[in-house]
């Protein structure tokens, strides 16, 4: 047993977090930049926070993970550390020559009260940043929220960006949130589907899933430019997915700009993928293309062909919200179970959010906001499931209870496909109900006995 | 494609051609910074030329390094299976080093195994404004009444430091309030000194101010020893200690792969430290000989010669015939095995060329085993060492100590009015030493590389790729962080921090897991698919739409 010393009794805690469902606001705010063309991430603090992101987001991505740091040593700490962000800025540029630098806050720099907006004044005034050349500044204490909350802050700090013109320029802006990047393709496909033109911000694909060709380049194709950027102030509509993740940038750019804002929950399973093209379809004035219709019907094919496996099946959840808040929607929207449900993020909103969802259930739903995975350990001790959904590190929990384990959310560490299989949309559908599957069926393959196994399932 | 052999390679380029090309790219202060951190090796008479290291990182530099909490918490006291490590601070420093070392571990007999849990406060921002001190207490607290562990690990991260959390006193307070449990702290902020090092450094003191020497219970064995910084990654330290039991020695306690509680705490009784690691733990092993009389060696037990080589020195230190022969009878038994598999992939590797930038020992170590293979190093460094693990340890009275380090406590140690023992009389000591075992003496790296190589100390993105464009070699070893930009120009990357998920290659069977992974690596096919048939031959179809 590698979890021996978890007791199934709940003690509750008041101070400790014992094997974390979340980690801290940096890491999402690096990633988030990282969907903009030719952006280096730089943290502001010490640099191991820079490297404990890199490693951690290569990790899940297997991909070249470029980003700065200020390098604060204690001199730093204790009188600021403008001079080393100064200094950073004039390096970078020289040495890397990115088109932005997106500056991330650590609890270091903010602990301090290093002011961003005010370093970036004086280096615009000491022509530290060159003509043309952008630097976005998001405020990321790791002692608030979590890296849920660190991305949206940096989207948010995106559309400081934008500009209008007066006119509307008919596209439509999409924040797809923190999902993968073949999540922000696939985002894109059905957006070109449907015959709608769309900015995609922050977009990662073809920054985070590059071909191996014998050449590198620390700046790769995809990303939101900073023109598309820009451009989101004039946009007829704004559609947000995910509460957590960008309604901060979706209200941002209703104020500043009256972009009209819709947010909607992340399009994973059947209905809540049916209210992001029923969103699309009426912001843009766009009809629902045939195309989208089979894929709708393929995806309900495969639930109606397989149900009895999935039928009332108990299952454990740990990620993040706005995942979390769909994919316990897409359960229950197939006839399964959804039992103990934690994320790291805080917000009651999470915990009132799934109680609905679930509120039809014959059970209480055990659901926690500010949960850790030791906590849903001991709900599954005591209240066994039947799969665990969580990212790599709930494979401790799946082997010592041995329970069959999905891999979604972040970070994945110890399985591939993330950054090429998406999960959104219908044909994402599918796929989440194919892994669902999977584990259900290979674990009735193996434990059957001889006579019960079987050829045809 | 025409053959470049390594000889070939080596004279085709120059070094002072090679280091201004790295360097041409830097604003002038920034190129004259990392001017004297590229060194152009040279034998000269008094071991090598100098080299800047242990100093600043330069803000906005893709650096290799992490923080001095990664080098107390995630290096050196993250293996200890049995002491819960509590990380005081907001989740993410706690989290990053949740399982992600590949410390391997056997919880043993007793079952205790805390390495899985991720511990952590979890500061909020009412935390950082009131103070998280009676937070810190409620949580050791909460730990004990729930899994009653031998000892508590306290490590402080960047905003503690900066709030005054007095973590120290916390921690004495809640061991004399638990009564059987060993509460300690770490004051190893990261933003203190200039790389990880820093938090090896506070580790070894406050290890040695709190847990070693507190288990007298006598540990048996003949020849025991302890073996220093040895962190069990993918199991080298199981495998070290497979042949130290063939051996007949007793490994009293490693620091720190594997280790436990008691292990350190009975460190004092060892008879002869070994050092694996320099960087990391060269303190404890001079705090334990100035305080308990254990003499210390360096040892390297990365490289099928180099394991026989150190299995010798120990077995000259305790100067008895039947252990010699013992450790004789081992290397004559495990040799075979090692030199069967050499011969058969010496063949595909010979020639061909390497870089290593990583840790402050590896890089220097794993050229044993690329020597075995027969293949050139062209250039090494490392991310966090000091000039003594370069130049050797003739260098330390020469270095300056700057700010950064000067921040960083240094502890007095004084004999242990009852315990301090001189292994080896003054007598005994002179002749080992005249017959050739060298006490507290480590050469360094660069007298091992040959003149013309280049020693680069906190390599960066930018030269590494630079390195890799100019230089071609077959193979480039460094950390994650590194990999997979390397990878994309075509060539292998091996990650000689986690190993990726291979290992153990340490001791002999090691090295056989060593040859056969470079083997895979430096003859994959993968490299040759970079370009598809259309790319290599264009014109071809362009002779089929005249055709």
């Amino acid at each position: 047993m590698l979890l021996r010393h978890t007791p199934s009794r709940i003690i509750e805690r008041k101070a400790v977090t014992i094997n974390p469902a979340k980690t801290c606001q940096p890491i999402g705010a690096m990633y988030a930049a990282l969907g903009v063309h030719g952006c280096l991430p730089h943290s502001h603090g010490s640099q191991g926070c820079c490297a404990y992101h890199r490693s951690t987001l290569t990790r899940h991505y297997k991909e070249p993970i470029l980003a700065a740091t200020s390098s604060f040593t204690e001199g730093a700490s204790v009188f600021g550390g403008q001079a080393n962000l100064l200094q950073a800025f004039n390096n970078i540029f020289t040495v890397y020559d990115p088109d932005v630098i997106a500056v991330h806050t650590t609890c270091l720099s903010e602990t301090i009260g290093d002011d961003l907006p005010q370093i970036r004044k004086k280096a615009l005034k000491e022509g530290k940043i060159p003509e043309g050349k952008y630097v976005m500044c998001a405020s990321t204490p790791s002692y608030v929220g979590s890296h849920v909350t660190g991305f949206s802050a940096m989207v948010k700090a995106m559309t400081e960006f934008s500009q209008s013109t007066g006119k509307r320029n008919g596209k439509v802006n999409i924040l797809p949130g923190w999902v993968e990047p073949a999540d922000m393709e696939e985002i894109k496909r059905i957006l070109s589907l449907m015959g709608i033109d769309a900015i995609v911000m922050p977009d990662t694909s073809g920054v985070l899933n590059t071909p191996l060709t014998g050449r590198f380049s620390m700046f790769p194709r995809g990303g939101t430019t900073m023109e598309e950027i820009k451009a989101t102030g004039d946009a007829i509509a704004t559609v947000a997915l995910g509460r957590w993740c960008s309604e901060e940038a979706a209200l941002a750019l209703d104020k500043m700009h009256q972009v009209p804002c819709n947010v909607i929950d992340m399009p994973f399973g059947l209905k809540a993928t049916d209210r992001f093209i029923d969103t699309l379809r009426s912001v843009a004035g766009v009809s629902v293309p045939e195309a989208i219709d089979v894929e709708r019907g393929q995806l309900v094919d495969m639930i109606s062909d397989m149900h009895q496996w999935v039928y009332h099946k108990k299952v454990a959840l740990a990620g993040d919200p706005d995942q979390l808040i769909s994919m316990t929607e897409f359960l229950v929207s197939i006839d399964m179970w959804p039992t103990h449900i934690v994320t790291g993020t805080p917000g009651k909103k999470f915990e009132k959010r799934i109680r609905e969802i679930c509120a039809e259930l014959p059970y209480e739903v055990n659901v926690k906001a500010k949960g850790d995975l030791f906590l849903l350990h001991q709900w599954i001790k005591n209240g066994p499931v039947d799969l665990l959904i969580s990212n790599t590190y709930g494979k401790y929990i799946a082997r010592d209870e041995d329970i069959p384990l999905v891999r979604w959310g972040f970070p994945i560490l110890d399985r591939q496909g993330h950054q090429y299989f998406p999960t959104v949309g219908y044909r994402g559908g599918l796929r989440l109900l194919e892994k669902i599957l999977s584990a259900l069926l290979d674990r009735k393959d193996r434990d059957d006995d001889e006579v019960q196994f079987e050829l045809v399932i | 494609m025409a053959i470049v052999t390594a000889d070939e390679k080596l004279r085709q380029w120059d070094p002072e051609e090679i280091k201004a090309k790295l360097i041409s790219i830097y604003p002038p202060k920034v190129a004259r910074k990392r001017a004297r951190q590229i060194m152009i090796n040279e034998a000269l008479e008094e071991g090598s030329p100098e080299i800047m290291a242990n100093v600043r990182t330069i803000p906005g530099i893709i650096t290799m390094r992490g923080c001095t909490y990664a080098g107390c918490k995630g290096v050196i006291m993250g293996p200890t299976r049995d002491i819960v490590h509590l990380v005081h601070g907001p989740i993410g420093c706690s989290f990053y080093a949740w399982l992600t070392r590949r410390n391997q571990t056997n919880a043993g007999p007793d079952g205790e195994n805390y390495m899985t849990y991720c511990f952590s406060t979890d500061m909020q921002e009412s935390d950082i404004i009131f103070g998280g001190e009676k937070k810190l207490a409620q949580a050791i607290q909460e730990i004990y009444d729930l899994m009653h562990p031998k000892a508590i690990a306290v490590f402080a991260t960047c905003p503690v430091g900066l709030i005054g959390d007095d973590i120290h006193t916390v921690a004495r307070n809640m061991k004399e309030r638990l009564g059987d449990c060993n509460v300690f702290a770490f004051s190893c902020e990261g933003y203190k000194g200039v790389s990880q090092s820093a938090g090896h450094h506070i580790a070894n003191n406050q290890i040695f101010r709190h847990v070693i020497g507190e288990n007298d219970e006598p540990k048996e064995g003949k020849y025991r020893i302890n073996l220093l910084g040895e962190y069990n990654i993918g199991g080298d330290g199981f495998e070290i200690d497979r042949i130290f039991k063939r051996c007949g020695i007793t490994n009293i306690a490693t620091f720190s792969g594997n280790s436990t509680y008691d292990q350190f705490a009975s460190a004092h009784q060892a008879d002869l430290n070994c050092v694996m690691c320099h960087r990391s733990i060269n303190y404890v092993a001079d705090m334990l000989e100035i305080r308990f009389g254990i003499p210390w060696v360096k040892v390297n037990f990365i490289g099928a010669n180099a394991t026989a080589k150190s299995l010798r020195k120990i077995a000259a230190y305790f100067n008895d015939r039947e252990l010699e022969q013992r450790i004789e009878a081992v290397i004559a038994n495990e040799l075979p095995e090692v030199e069967k598999v050499l011969e058969e992939v010496r063949p595909r590797t010979e020639g061909k060329t390497v870089m290593l930038f990583v840790g402050g020992s590896r890089a220097h170590h794993y050229q044993e085993l690329f020597r075995e293979l027969g293949m050139k190093v062209l250039s090494a460094g490392y991310e966090f060492a000091h000039r003594d693990d370069y130049e050797g340890r003739r260098v330390l009275p020469f270095i300056k100590v700057d700010a950064d380090s000067r921040n960083i406590e240094e502890i007095e140690v004084e004999p242990d009015e009852r315990r301090y023992r001189p292994r080896k009389s003054p007598e005994e000591m002179e002749v080992l030493e005249k017959a050739g075992i060298k006490f507290k003496h480590y050469e360094g790296l660069a007298p091992d590389m040959p003149p013309g190589t280049l020693v680069i100390d906190d390599l960066n993105q930018h030269e590494a790729e630079k390195l890799v464009e100019l230089l071609e070699p077959d193979l480039f070893c460094a950390g994650i962080k590194e990999k997979y930009s390397i990878q994309k120009l075509g060539v292998p990357m091996k990650q000689l921090h986690s190993y990726d998920s291979g290992g153990p290659y340490a001791g002999f069977r090691g090295a056989i897991n060593f040859y056969r992974e470079i083997d895979r690596l430096v003859n994959s096919r993968v490299w040759s698919y970079m370009k598809a048939p259309w790319q290599e031959e264009p014109q071809l179809s362009a002779a089929y739409v005249n055709g």
